[in-house]
């Protein structure tokens, strides 16, 4: 029981002692944020591997969750006699809640692992100490244009998602199922409101992006320096990005959407 | 030096990608492109029972819409519900003795505010009254008195 109760203690203390590490590891990063625009360079590599090698799974992932929303918001539309409204249903599940947390999610698998695999492994092969003997700071020259890059490829990318996404839907809608391409359009523009869905949803992901980048930097940085370390934190990134996303959703959405 | 330049390209057209997006969601998907807040004139107009009006419903004449509800509020002196109407500024010739009423689109359908115009010269302006109201029909009200009537004539 005492045993029981010393390790629930210990586990407390180092997930905080974790959460101040990560905090710290935040502050720093964005300290560094200002000394990566000199070499925007540094920043250009990274959008490529971060955002532009996410395009693919990004845009087919939204054409496939539009093409499937389309079909079932039809089915259950078309009951009701209202499968004009089809365009609403897509456009504003994938521009207020699919968009941005799918995409994120996606971000979280496609690219977090991946720069947490890379740092990780760059700290097992004291890549990151090496740095520090030549007096260059591994946060500003390594983490600080990463997380700039997650940080601003997370918004286009969720819009592409839902853009696509939408386009999608009407592929399906009036190509397959026969729904008026006007309405669709139409009824989707009369009830759909730039600051309310459009604005909020690009706020989401740019929060969900920051997080994402986050945490797969800093389960990176904070890997123990072995294979299996490494291994283990980039399971912990897919994991704990995937468990904030969706938490930071759900306040996000009560927050936006609460009231209507 | 090809190599940085093919990836610029690519880093290039993901942004441009991102933000033809963007745009699109701005554009095409919501109401930016068709009607702002800026370019329209406030009405009120007080109804005895607004129904299921909702702000942002739109505000209809002749079927074509024209505005939508801005703000709706309960006047405790009156009891009546006071309904904003943001009106278009390009139709500023709506005479001073329009009726509006709220009616609602379909059976089960969304419910909006109907303009009719009146024949009156004067124009409404911004800040404007709109005089002749007539309240939204409520189905369990209609329903029920529909039942007692019918309930009256078996007797």
């Amino acid at each position: 029981m005492i045993e029981f109760l010393q390790q629930l203690g210990i586990k407390t203390r180092t997930s905080f002692t974790k959460l101040g590490r990560g905090t710290f590891f935040l502050l720093q990063t964005m300290s560094g944020v200002l000394s990566v625009l000199p070499r925007p360079r540094l920043l250009l590599n990274q959008m490529h591997s971060i955002g532009v090698l996410s395009f693919l799974i990004i845009t087919i992932s939204g054409l496939f969750v539009g093409m499937v929303l389309g079909l079932q918001g039809y089915y259950t539309l078309s009951d009701f006699g209202a499968e004009e409204s089809l365009g609403v249903m897509v456009a504003a599940s994938l521009v207020r809640e699919l968009g941005p947390v799918v995409s994120a999610l996606l971000f979280a698998g496609r690219a977090g692992s991946a720069l947490t695999a890379e740092i990780g492994l760059m700290k097992a092969t004291e890549q990151l100490s090496g740095m520090e003997m030549m007096a260059v700071d591994p946060i500003k020259r390594i983490i600080s244009p990463r997380f700039l890059a997650g940080f601003l490829s997370m918004p286009l990318l969720a819009a592409l998602f839902s853009a696509v996404g939408i386009i999608g839907g009407q592929l399906v809608g009036s190509g397959l199922l026969g729904v008026d391409e006007g309405a669709y359009w139409s009824q989707m523009q009369a009830k759909l409101d730039f600051q309310d869905d459009i604005i909020n949803g690009a706020i989401k992901s740019i929060v969900f992006g920051f997080v994402a980048s986050w945490i797969a930097l800093f389960e990176g940085y904070d890997a123990i320096p072995t294979s299996e370390g490494v291994s283990r934190a980039t399971t912990r990134t897919v994991v704990n990005s995937a468990f904030s996303i969706l938490g930071l959703d759900f306040i996000l959405t009560t927050l936006m959407f609460g009231d209507h | 030096m090809q190599h940085t330049s093919t990836q610029d390209t690519l880093v290039g057209l993901f942004v441009a990608a991102g933000i033809v997006g963007l745009f699109f969601l701005a554009l095409q998907v919501s109401n930016l492109s068709s009607f702002t807040e800026q370019n329209s004139y406030t009405i009120t107009a007080r109804f005895e029972n607004s129904g299921g009006l909702k702000v942002k419903s739109p505000v209809s004449a002749a079927g074509v819409k024209i505005g939508k509800v801005s703000a709706i509020h309960f006047d405790p002196k009156t009891y009546e519900s006071v309904v904003q109407l943001s009106i278009d500024s390009q139709y500023n010739t709506l005479p001073d003795d329009t009726t509006a009423s709220v009616f609602t689109a379909g059976l089960l359908g969304e419910q909006y505010v109907n303009l009719e115009a009146g024949g009156s010269e004067e124009h409404l302006k911004d800040g404007g009254k709109i005089e002749i109201t007539q309240s939204a029909i409520i189905l369990e009200k209609a329903l029920g008195q529909f039942l007692f009537k019918s309930a009256e004539e078996k007797k």
